[in-house]
This record gives structure tokens, sequence and C-alpha cells, in this order.
């Protein structure tokens, strides 16, 4: 056990070692120099105003940069230990294990039972689907609601069900870490509400971390915080540190909402 | 004052020239419009009232003839639909692959760049043109002859391009947002395009491939070139078989001397109409049944 900048690792090391990572697309440097640890079934929020890298930081750590052509990233992520970007890393399996959720709901044009059953068997899974497709279901907080027209296009969801669906998704292929962009933006007041919830839940066998614009939403639901700024990690604590006494006097600018 | 002068703007002339501009812009496009559906119309009217009356299932089913009131299409027919199978098996494949490692696979360098650019070249290409090159490539080079076979590869060529647009097309379609989400559950490229996007771009590649195959269907230059020849008296057996198709026994019989050739022209052309709007019927049945289903 030891503790950092009120950052607590527990024995068994940290889920996510993140090292002086900078990323360019193109000529362009949109993460400079960045340093932090993600502790094990926590929840991290990575909070800042738009453009300044927080969505570009989290899609480094499942390795989805490296669709963009023009993206390259360097410095050291490591995932239980493993370099993520060492030359033997498949990618594809990384992003096997570290699941992501994305900004829109984004489910398949298929049936909610295909939506969840998806990644499971692209992966050859061998085993009962239907068990998993439940269970996945029940940790998203949606069995309820859908148990009985699993067979009905996802599409006929509302967008707040959409998105627990995109999570029961993600959650189907066992990642070890989710990861979350912004999951709840495009969503009203109340499905929002359940989303937050559902990460609480997630954060007793998952470690999640969360891209978030809604400083309250981080305030509520995150262990640790890291406030970005122009690609630069400015600071990075546990949340109410964060929010109530900041090291540095831009995070308070942020946090008590004077620019953003 | 009449009751809606509270809402006119304060000057009257000019509101009165702008409704006026979008009154004629309106009718001029409208004007436009029925330039099209009346000169189809007229086409339309004009041939059936010319072949209706030489229209039968005798006509369909009979071999070419000398004298008019016994030649019939079968030939001909079957040759157009000949051609249509092998040139849809031979281009739909290599169009599909092709605009998949264009949208999929391809760095966006200035490889791909030109070699886009040289499709939408191609697509623009006479088709004589093309006829000139299938006589050269496959009649002669290849040794394949006059025969069914060279005249599909040589249709194959002249639409490529155009299925390989709209598949091209279809494929963008599909929202960036469905790739990331397979990508994110650990599925490979091959996962992604196989699972996810080509059976959301189907529907739009279909709709193109046929739109793409009902010009084959109606192109006689190239086929000329490659050697179709207007009088068969045999339906083809293989894909060596000489053979004619609709276009060139319509032209054909347009070209004769006798009127009562000119009658049966106008069934056949009858016949190659119901051919290609039955496609296009296919095509939009297609698109309406797989857009509804998302």
């Amino acid at each position: 056990m030891s503790t950092t900048y009120g950052i607590t690792i527990g024995s068994d090391g940290p889920a996510l070692e993140v090292r002086d990572v900078n990323v360019h697309y193109g000529s362009k440097q949109a993460i400079d120099g960045v340093s932090l640890t993600v502790p094990k079934k926590k929840v991290v929020a990575l909070i800042g105003p738009s453009g300044c890298g927080k969505s570009t930081l989290l899609r480094c750590f499942n390795r989805m940069n490296d669709l963009v052509p023009s993206a390259r990233v360097d410095g050291l992520i490591e995932f239980r230990g493993h370099d993520l970007y060492a030359p033997d890393v498949d990618p594809v399996e990384v992003r096997r294990r570290i699941g992501m959720v994305f900004q829109k709901p984004n489910p398949f044009p298929k049936s909610i039972y295909e939506n969840v059953a998806f990644g499971p068997k692209i992966n050859g899974f061998r085993g009962d689907l239907d068990e998993l497709v439940e269970t996945s279901l029940r940790q998203a907080a949606l069995w309820d609601e859908v148990s009985d027209r699993l067979g009905d296009s996802a599409y006929a969801l509302s967008g707040g069900q959409q998105q627990r669906l995109c999570i029961a998704r993600t959650l189907a292929v066992k990642p070890e870490l989710v990861l979350m962009d912004e999951p709840a933006s495009a969503l009203d007041p109340i499905a929002t509400q359940k989303i937050e919830e559902l990460i609480y839940e997630l954060k007793e066998q998952y470690t999640i971390v969360i891209v978030t614009h809604n400083m309250q939403q981080a305030a509520r639901i995150s262990d640790y915080t890291a406030f970005l700024y122009m690609g630069k990690l400015i600071e990075y604590g546990p949340t109410d540190t964060i929010f109530t006494n900041p090291r540095e006097e831009r995070t308070e600018a942020y946090v008590t909402g004077r620019f953003g | 004052m009449s009751a809606g002068d509270w809402l006119t703007g304060s000057d009257a002339a000019f509101d009165r020239r702008r409704k006026l501009k979008g009154a004629v812009f309106a009718g001029a496009c409208g004007a436009a419009t029925l330039v099209g559906v009346v000169s189809l119309g007229v086409l339309l009217v004009d041939v059936i009232i010319d072949g209706i009356a030489s229209l039968d299932w005798r006509f369909v089913t009979a071999l070419p003839s000398r004298f008019p009131e016994r030649a019939g299409i079968k030939v001909a027919l079957a040759g157009s639909v000949w051609i249509l199978v092998l040139t849809a098996l031979i281009s739909f494949p290599l169009s599909v692959a092709a605009a998949i490692y264009l949208e999929e696979y391809a760095n966006r360098g200035w490889v791909s760049k030109t070699i886009q650019t040289n499709i939408a070249n191609l697509a623009g290409v006479p088709s004589i043109v093309y006829g000139i090159l299938g006589l050269a490539l496959f009649v002669r080079g290849l040794g394949l002859g006059r025969s069914v076979l060279s005249g599909a590869l040589t249709l194959s060529l002249l639409i490529m391009p155009v299925i390989i647009i709209a598949a091209q097309e279809a494929i963008r379609a599909v929202p960036p947002t469905i790739r990331e989400a397979a990508y994110g559950l650990g599925a490979t490229r091959w996962q992604v395009v196989s699972r996810q996007v080509l059976p959301m771009a189907l529907p739009g590649i279909l709709t193109g491939t046929i739109l793409a195959l009902s010009r084959a269907v109606g192109e006689t230059a190239p086929l000329i070139m490659v050697g179709a020849v207007g009088f068969i008296a045999f339906t083809p057996e293989g894909p060596m078989s000489p053979f004619t198709v609709l276009p060139l026994q319509i032209y054909q019989w347009v070209s004769r001397p006798q009127d009562e050739f000119r009658a049966i022209a106008a069934a056949g052309i009858i016949v190659l109409l119901l051919l290609l709007l039955s496609m296009n019927a296919v095509a939009i049945v297609l698109r309406n049944r797989y857009s509804s289903k998302t």
C-alpha cells in the first residue's frame, strides 16, 4: 500500500500507470507529458474544458487512437504492469480487456440480445450465451426493462436505455477496465442519474475511468479527479481535495466555474 | 388597411419583389421537372402504340426470322439475361472488394487518392472505348472469341467504376460510431467489416449494383465491338457461345426497310423497358425494405 499526492494504491499494484505520455495529431500536440496512476476498483474522472485533451487521453488507454492515421502516441502506459504499446501487443486484445462506452449511445442496428452477444461471439465465447446476456443486462440495470423483448431492435429503446445497453455490451466481454467518454452527456437528467447510480455499483467489480464535462457529476461519482488543461495534467488527486482544496489556482478557477 | 397589414415589412415593394422571385424560381424548377416526365411519357406512349399489337407470348418465345410476322425476341432476350447474370457475377464481387479496400483498408495517401480519381474518371469514359479494350483484351488477347463471356467481361469493366463508387458511398454512410463500438469490443478489422459495416451498407451497394447493371443491359456499342451479332438463330448454350442482346436486335430490326419490322422493334423496346423497369423496381424494394428495418 502506498500513497502519493493522496492517491492510494493497493498492494497488488495500480490498474493503469501512465508516464510522460504525449499525443500528436500530425504536427499538433494534443497531450503534453501526462503522468497519472489509476488505482484498481476506483472511479477516476478526467475533467477540463473542451479541447483540453481528456477524450484523447482516454482513447490512449485502449489504443483507440490507433484508428486515427495521423495520431502518434509516445510515453509509457502500463496496464497491470504490461506496456500497452509494446511492439508485440495486439491492439485488438487490448480493446477486449479495456472496454469503452462512448459519448453518444451507439448500439448496433440489431436486436437487444444481439447487441450484447456480439462481443462474446467475436471473441470466441463458448458457454451459455443466454446467461451471459442476462447477467450483463442485469449488471447494467437494464434487464427488468427489456427481459420480455430481447428480440426487439435496440433502436426502439430510449436514449438512456440505449446507453445502458452499450454498457451491458461492454461488460459482456468481461473487461478489466472500463473507459467512459462522457457517457451521460447526450442524456436527460433522469437517464443521467441512472447511469451515475450504475457507475457507483460497477466500481465494486471494475476500475472505471470517465471523461466528463459535468463537474457536479465528477464530484458525485468519482474517487479521484484529474484536471486537464490544454493537453497538460494540471492536478490529480482525491476528488474532494480537487473540488474543495485544490493546490493549483487554475484548478480552483475551473471547478468553481470561473472559466471553462 | 386589410387584416394582414401588420405582418408586412416597412418596404412593401421589396417584399412583393422577393415573393415574386420565389414564385418564379419554384415555377422554373417545376417546368424543368416536367420536361423530363413529359418526354418519358411521350416516348412510352409512342412505343406502346407502335408495338403493343405485335407483343404477345409468341413474340417473346419465337426465334428470329426473315419474316416479321414470325420473328421473335427469344434469342436476344436470352442473350441479355446471360450477359446480365455473368456481368453481375463478375462485377459485383470485384467492385465490392475494391470499395471495401479503398474505404476500410487503404491508407489515405497519394496512391489511394490517385486510384480514387482514376475510378471517377473511368466512370466517364465512353462505352465504345471499353468495347475496343474488350476486343483487344478478351476477344483477341485472351482468345475468348466473340462470346457471351467476352461481352460480360467488357461490360463488367464498364460498370465496375459505377458500382465501386456507389459501394464506397454506402460504406461511408455507415456511422463511424458503429465501427468504434465494434473495435471497442475487441473486434478485428475483418470482423468489423464483415459483421457490421457490410450488412449496413448492403442495401445501398445492391441498389447501386442494380442501377449499374441496368445500364449494362441497355448498352449496345461495346457489344458490337466485341462481336455480338444481329442475327443469331439459337440461344446461347454457355459462356463461350455467340450471342446477341435486346438493344442490338432492336437496332437490327429498325434498320430493315420493311415497316413491319419497325412494329416488332417497338415490341422489342417494350420488352427491354419492362426488363429495366423491373430491375429498378427491385432496387427500390431492396432500399425500402432495409432502410425501414433500422
